[in-house]
C-alpha cells in the first residue's frame, strides 16, 4: 500500500518538478553561457540542412501587382554621421564603395561606374526577423559581378559589408555573407527601389539585397566591402551587428 | 476508474464477493510510445513559449503574401488613455476586444507592458526575439525527428492503422460516440482499452493536420526554403497566410491539450498517468478473465488479475 502511495506521490512531484524547470529554467537557461551555444548548433543543422535542399535555387519573383504601397523601413533610417551627412547633402555624387581585403584588384566605384555594369531588377520579397513581409522592386548590379573584377584570393571565404549607419551602442552596422549567398545571381548592391532612387530610410545610396535570407542580412548604407578568411576580428566576431546580438548568422529561417 | 486498487499483487484476500469484479494490469503503452510521448510534450511545450516570444515581435498576422499592415486579421496592440493607463487591445478583424492584463498590455516585472502575449507566456519571459528563435529552431528540430520517428514506429507497429485509423464500425457509431463525450460517459473494462472514434479522428487531427501542418508552415516561413517551397507558399495563399496557419495550428494544440488533460483527469488521473508513464493500464471486468480483444493493446504475458472484492 505504502509503496504504491510513495510511487504516486513521486510521479505528481517528478511532474510538477519537470513543469516548473521547463517553464521557469528556461529563462535561467538563457542566461548562461552554455546553453545559448547548445540552442544555437540548431542553426548549423537548418544551414546544412537549407543548403543542401534549396541549393542555387532562385527566390520567388512577384509581379508589379504584388508590390508593396509603403516598403517598411526598419532600424537605422537617417544615419547621422557627418561624413554620411555631408555625402547626402550633396546627394551621393562624391560617394564611391570600396571594395578591399582579400582581392587582388582593391576597387574605388562611383554610383555611375555601378549604374555603367550591367544591371538586373528583381521583384521580391522582404521578410523581417520580427515576422512581417513587404514586397518591392529592386534595381542593382549583382554582386557576384562586382566580385569577379575584384578578384578575390584563394583565401577569401566571407564577404563582409561595413555602413554608415551607426548604432545604438556606438558601433557601425556590418554584415557578412557567405560565398554561397554572395555569388547567387539574386544578391544585389542596389540602388532604385520600386523605379525611384534609392529613399534614404531604406539605404540611399546602395544597399546590399540578399531575398533568399532576412531582412537584418541586407545591410544599408554601404560604405565598403572586404573580402576575409574569417570574420572572428570584426565587431564582437560573430559576423554582423545583429549577430553580435545574439541572432543566428544564417539568416534563412 | 476512479479507484485504484491499493495493492495489485495476487494475494489479495477476496472476502465472498457478491458479483465478483476483476482488476488487471495491462500493458498499455509501449516504452517507444511513452519516450515519444514525453519528448513531444515538452517540446509543445517549449515551441508554444519560444513561439508566443517571436510572435510578440510583431504581434500581428495578415493573410497573403505580404504584411498588410493597416488590416492584420489578428492584432495584439495597445492603447492609451488620457490618464496615461496602458490597455491592451486585441482586435480580431474589425472586432476591437478590451484585453488588459492578458493580451496587448500585460505586467511584467510587476508594470503594465505593451507586448503581445504575456511574460508569463513567453520563453524566454522579457523580450528577447534572437533568444526565442534560439528556442524555437532548437526544439523544432527535436519535435521534427521525433514525429518522424513516431510515425515510422506506428506505421511499422501498425498502431496507426489498427488503433487509430477509424473503423467502418467506429464512423457508424460517431453519433453515439459524441452524445458519450458530452454525457461524460466513458467506456469501462476491457471496452476501455481500446480508443474510441472520436479520439481517434482528434490524434489523426493532432498528428497529420496540426503536427505536419505546423512544420510545413514553419518551413514556409523561410525565406531560404522558400526558394523550393514555393508551391506550397502559393498554396496556402503566401508568406503570410503561412504565418498566419503556423500560429492557428499552434492554437489548435492548444485547444487539443485542454481537452487531451480534461478527459485524463475524467477518465482517471492516476490510472492514465501510469499507463503514459510504466505502460500499465488498469480495467475492471466482471466474470471471467478476458483476453483483452482490444486492438490497441496486447494483454500482458503475465497476468497479474486480481479479485478484490469490490
Amino acid at each position: 500500500m505504502k509503496l504504491i502511495n510513495k510511487r504516486r506521490r513521486f510521479l505528481r512531484d517528478a511532474l510538477a518538478l519537470t513543469g516548473a524547470v521547463a517553464v521557469g529554467g528556461c529563462d535561467k537557461l538563457s542566461e548562461t553561457d552554455w546553453a545559448p551555444k547548445v540552442l544555437g548548433s540548431a542553426t548549423s543543422l537548418s544551414h546544412a540542412a537549407q543548403r543542401a535542399l534549396s541549393r542555387n535555387a532562385m527566390a520567388r519573383e512577384y509581379s508589379e501587382a504584388d508590390i508593396s504601397p509603403v516598403f517598411r523601413a526598419n532600424g537605422s533610417t537617417d544615419p547621422q554621421s557627418a561624413e554620411y551627412r555631408a555625402l547626402a547633402a550633396n546627394g551621393f555624387r562624391g560617394y564611391r564603395l570600396a571594395v578591399g581585403g582579400l582581392v587582388a584588384h582593391p576597387l574605388s566605384l562611383s554610383l555611375d561606374d555601378l549604374r555603367a555594369l550591367p544591371n538586373r531588377t528583381q521583384i521580391t520579397r522582404h521578410d523581417c526577423v520580427e515576422g512581417w513581409s513587404v514586397i518591392g522592386k529592386w534595381t542593382g548590379v549583382q554582386l557576384s559581378r562586382v566580385l569577379k573584377m575584384a578578384q578575390p584570393t584563394e583565401a577569401a571565404r566571407y564577404v563582409v559589408f561595413r555602413c554608415y549607419d551607426a548604432m545604438d551602442d556606438g558601433s557601425e552596422y556590418y554584415e557578412s555573407l557567405g560565398f554561397d549567398d554572395a555569388w547567387h545571381p539574386q544578391t544585389l548592391l542596389a540602388w532604385e527601389l520600386n523605379g525611384k532612387t534609392l529613399p534614404i530610410p531604406n539605404g540611399a545610396p546602395l544597399r546590399l539585397r540578399v531575398p533568399r535570407q532576412l531582412g537584418y542580412k541586407m545591410a544599408k548604407y554601404l560604405r565598403r566591402i572586404d573580402l576575409v578568411d574569417s570574420f572572428k576580428s570584426i565587431g564582437d566576431g560573430n559576423g554582423g551587428y545583429w549577430e553580435d546580438q545574439g541572432y543566428q548568422w544564417y539568416a534563412g529561417i | 476508474m476512479a479507484s485504484i486498487p491499493e495493492d495489485v499483487t495476487p494475494s489479495s484476500p477476496a472476502a465472498a464477493p457478491p458479483a465478483r469484479r476483476l482488476r488487471r494490469l495491462v500493458y498499455r503503452h509501449t516504452l517507444p510510445l511513452r519516450i515519444m510521448h514525453w519528448i513531444n510534450a515538452i517540446c509543445l511545450l517549449v515551441l508554444l513559449g519560444s513561439g508566443l516570444q517571436i510572435f510578440n515581435a510583431h504581434p500581428a498576422l495578415y493573410w497573403g503574401q505580404r504584411s498588410t499592415f493597416e488590416h492584420p486579421w489578428l492584432s495584439l496592440g495597445a492603447t492609451q488613455t488620457r490618464d496615461g493607463k496602458l490597455h491592451g487591445v486585441t482586435a480580431i478583424g474589425s472586432h476591437r476586444f478590451d484585453t488588459t492584463g492578458w493580451f496587448g498590455v500585460s505586467k511584467a516585472n510587476g508594470q503594465p507592458t505593451v507586448r503581445g502575449f504575456p511574460s508569463w507566456a513567453t520563453i524566454p519571459g522579457p523580450q528577447w526575439l534572437a533568444m526565442g528563435r534560439a528556442w524555437h529552431f532548437f526544439f523544432a528540430w527535436i519535435f521534427a525527428i521525433n514525429g518522424t520517428c513516431f510515425f515510422l514506429y506506428a506505421l511499422w507497429t501498425r498502431h496507426l492503422t489498427r488503433d487509430l485509423v477509424p473503423t467502418r464500425r467506429d464512423w457508424r457509431g460517431i453519433g453515439r460516440s459524441i452524445i458519450d463525450h458530452a454525457l461524460l460517459r466513458h467506456p469501462h473494462g476491457e471496452a476501455a482499452l481500446r480508443y474510441n472514434v472520436l479520439q481517434r479522428i482528434a490524434y489523426l487531427v493532432v498528428i497529420f493536420l496540426f503536427g505536419g501542418g505546423v512544420v510545413l508552415m514553419g518551413l514556409a516561413m523561410s525565406p531560404r526554403m522558400d526558394s523550393v517551397l514555393g508551391w506550397l507558399v502559393d498554396l496556402v495563399g503566401g508568406r503570410q497566410s503561412a504565418r498566419s496557419i503556423h500560429f492557428l495550428f499552434a492554437m489548435g494544440f492548444i485547444a487539443f491539450f485542454l481537452i487531451h488533460i480534461f478527459e485524463v483527469i475524467v477518465t482517471g488521473v492516476g490510472n492514465n498517468l501510469r499507463s503514459i508513464i510504466t505502460g500499465r493500464y488498469l480495467i475492471e471486468t466482471s466474470g471471467e478473465p478476458l483476453r483483452a480483444k482490444a486492438d490497441c493493446v496486447t494483454p500482458e504475458r503475465s497476468k497479474r488479475s486480481v479479485h478484490d472484492g469490490t
